[in-house]
């Protein structure tokens, strides 16, 4: 008890212990978040260079530097590492880790154990999906049948670690809910939570609903090569366009599980820079779950040229404009919290406002691909591939970085070099639009994507986006070196460089081992800026 | 010794309170999780019925329906003891639940003999999963939910020792109560897959 006593006295931070078993077997939500973290970004970096070696045979028309089946094998390895190994899991295992039961005033989340327990099982998916790579499937990250039931790629085990995966994914958002239900400090009310926590619950609940549908949808393709279960093959009764609707009442949901998390990270970054409290909290909350709950009702709008009915089409048109509203009110008010702000353009909010400039053009291009009669000529064409990179880079890689920048000096108790990150952001920005933009154009002019050639006429337009993509690169590169560097010789950082009002900047850099010395009593919300106590 | 404690008391100071009603929600949360790992199945079964009803009628009469039925009343009478467990831990009986849970056990043991029965007939009639969509369904579902039959029986292995070890009391009953939430899910589960697959025709 003596040693209880002391905990309360001296401050120890949560990096302290050292030792690789301090780190695997360690319950403490910020550091399984940084175990997150350096995996994600792990992985980020890997389907990166997968995307650099893609966008490098894209140079010239023909198939000079990798065979088309390479290719094939390049854009699936590229998405599916991409999409299930860093941006599903993405902000959410990591920064959610790391910031919700700092933020909502929690010793810790619900559940530690479970907590760790949610890693390994990512780390079993992840070492399942290495091993698949002896032979690596050329589907596409999408697993489409028939094909992905008849190709003598090894299909079973990729889709094997998804599975695996699914289940850290389910486990980590039935922690976080449990925690934001169960854990929040006294008089930390749901309208008084930071907009980072609502974000963080209505991803959890959409991973909670849709991943078991993905589960079961990969588990019946596994049988469908393994046991000749016939489900999705017309030979044997089945219905390949089963598999469309599984994967998309899974998939489409996971979209948002993408990108929700980023739009919480913005929602924090803005009011803090504008020196402005945030203008429609609740319309803000509220808004992450309308788009929550509207994900479950969009998801044949990937359908539309696979032989749905007109009526089927048409409704679910219509429900897809819908995620609109939800999505512009967020963007409005991030808008509307910038206006008559004083504004202090620190990496961080650079990248915030990176965010609302492209994943407006992410947004409204996901229209045209909406409208029933557009997306018959724009689907599968490049239009595509750039609407998805605007909302994922544009949208959750902005939103990712941000908080990278935002968070660097609570969780790990250092500073960057500010310069430098400025510059990699210009890059970044620089690098992503030349490459994303000019696919627009190659789309609307009818160009498909997954071929590892094109016809000469989108030559200029092809090298360009390749150009682009070494720019973009090469930001990226410079952004990873200057964050590292900071860990090793950045200046000790402050407890609260930014003036911030939420909890987690209440505590110093980095934060205690057991969070908070008391658990704090909360009496407002946190985003009272630029007014006098 | 300063670290242990520090790292012990990290996993352990949550109020009891809180502890009890986060895990009860935190295992309703996985049940509703299940529930949609099966529900693609589910699915799955009603397009498939709608499309081939002869082939539903005709094949189902292959599957046992008096094996079927017995299994029925085997795994709703677990849920009753395990009910009890839960219900006698409350009052602090320790002897009790631990021979309560025991009988659940036997239980889903005897309900685990009754399925290789089962299957090992159909295997001798040449039935096998990729018979048909029928038996497909058939396999995948009662597979999956025997799958949930051996968890639950591993849970339920460890809730039985922990018992006999006097781990539980009145005032600290929370992983036999979850635990027992677990098996009534694999008990309803099957009370679903028995009319579908066994008795609608």
């Amino acid at each position: 008890m003596a040693n209880h006593t002391i905990a309360h006295n001296v401050y120890v931070p949560f990096l302290e212990k050292k030792g690789i078993l301090s780190w695997i077997l360690t319950t403490d939500h910020k550091r399984i978040g940084i175990m997150y973290l350096i995996s994600i970004s792990f992985f980020f970096l890997v389907a990166g260079v997968f995307a650099l070696l893609m966008r490098y045979e894209l140079l010239t028309p023909a198939s000079d530097f990798v065979q088309p089946h390479t290719y094939n094998v390049l854009f699936t390895l590229h998405g599916s590492i991409m999409v299930f190994f860093f941006i599903v899991p993405g902000l959410a295992a990591s920064f959610g880790n790391f910031l919700i039961p700092l933020m909502i005033g929690a010793p810790d989340v619900a559940f530690p154990k479970l907590n760790l327990g949610s890693y390994w099982i990512y780390l079993l998916g992840a070492a399942i999906v290495l091993i698949a790579l002896a032979k690596p499937a050329d589907t596409g990250w999408t697993f489409y049948t028939p094909y992905s039931a008849t190709t003598d790629t090894d299909v079973v085990l990729i889709t094997l670690g998804v599975f695996v995966l699914g289940f850290s994914s389910i486990l980590t958002g039935l922690n976080f809910i449990v925690t934001i239900h169960k854990m929040r400090a006294p008089g930390m009310t749901w309208h008084r939570l930071p907009l980072f926590i609502w974000a963080s619950y209505a991803t959890a609940i959409l991973q909670l609903l849709a991943t078991p549908v993905v589960g079961i949808t990969l588990l019946l393709l596994i049988t469908e090569r393994t046991l000749g279960v016939g489900f999705f093959d017309p030979a044997k009764g089945g219905d390949p366009v089963l598999f469309q609707n599984f994967f998309w009442f899974y998939s489409h949901p996971a979209v948002y599980i993408m990108i929700i998390p980023a739009m919480g990270v913005i929602s924090e970054i803005i009011p803090v820079f504008a020196r402005k409290p945030i203008f429609g909290y609740k319309a803000i909350a509220y808004s992450s779950l309308g788009i929550a709950f509207i994900s479950f009702l969009v998801w044949a709008h990937h359908m539309f040229t696979s032989g749905i009915s007109d009526i089927a089409a048409t409704i679910f048109s219509f429900l897809t404009f819908l995620v609109a509203i939800p999505t512009a009110i967020k963007v409005f008010n991030w808008t509307a919290t910038l206006y008559k702000g004083s504004i202090h353009l620190h990496s961080a909010m650079l990248y915030a406002l990176a965010f609302i400039f492209l994943f407006t053009i992410g947004g409204l291009t996901g229209l045209f691909l909406g409208a029933l009669a557009a997306d018959i000529h724009l689907h599968d064409t490049y239009f595509v591939v750039a609407h998805m990179h605007y909302v994922m880079i544009g949208g959750t890689v902005m939103g990712f970085f941000g908080a990278l920048h935002f968070w660097y000096p609570k969780w790990f108790g250092r500073m960057f070099n500010e310069t430098v990150a400025k510059i990699a952001w210009l890059f970044i920005f620089i690098g992503f639009n030349v490459t994303f933009f000019p696919q627009f154009f190659l789309g609307v002019q009818g160009m498909p994507r997954r071929y590892a050639t094109y016809p000469p006429q989108f030559e200029s337009l092809m090298s360009l986006s390749t150009y682009g993509s070494w720019i973009l690169g090469f930001g990226i590169f410079i952004m990873t070196l200057n964050l590292i560097a900071g860990l090793i010789n950045g200046e000790k950082a402050p407890q609260n460089p930014y003036g911030s009002l939420s909890l987690e900047w209440q505590v110093p850099s980095p934060p205690p081992l057991e969070n908070f010395e008391e658990i704090p009593h909360v009496t407002d919300w946190s985003y009272g800026y630029g007014k006098k106590k | 010794m300063g670290d242990a404690s520090t790292e012990h008391s990290h996993g352990h100071h949550m109020d009891p309170a809180v502890e009890y009603s986060s895990s009860k929600l935190g295992m309703w949360l996985f049940l509703g999780t299940e529930i949609l790992l099966f529900g693609g199945l589910f699915a799955a079964y009603a397009i498939f019925r709608a499309k081939y009803p002869e082939m539903f009628f005709e094949q189902h009469v292959e599957l046992n329906k008096k094996m079927g039925a017995v299994n029925t009343c085997i795994l709703i009478f677990s849920s009753l003891t395990m009910a009890m467990g839960v219900s006698a831990i409350q009052r602090g009986k320790q002897k009790v639940t631990a021979i309560l849970i025991l009988i659940t056990i036997l239980c889903g043991l005897g309900f685990g003999v009754v399925k290789y029965f089962e299957y090992s007939a159909k295997f001798h009639h040449h039935i096998y999963p990729d018979t048909s969509i029928f038996f497909s369904l058939y396999f995948l579902m009662t597979g999956l939910h025997m799958l949930h039959v051996f968890i639950g029986l591993t849970i339920l292995s460890v809730l039985f020792v922990l018992t006999l070890k006097g781990k539980f009391t009145a005032k600290y009953s929370t992983p036999v109560e979850v635990g027992g939430l677990y098996w009534h899910l694999v008990d309803l589960i099957w009370i679903y897959l028995f009319p579908l697959l066994y008795l609608i025709g």
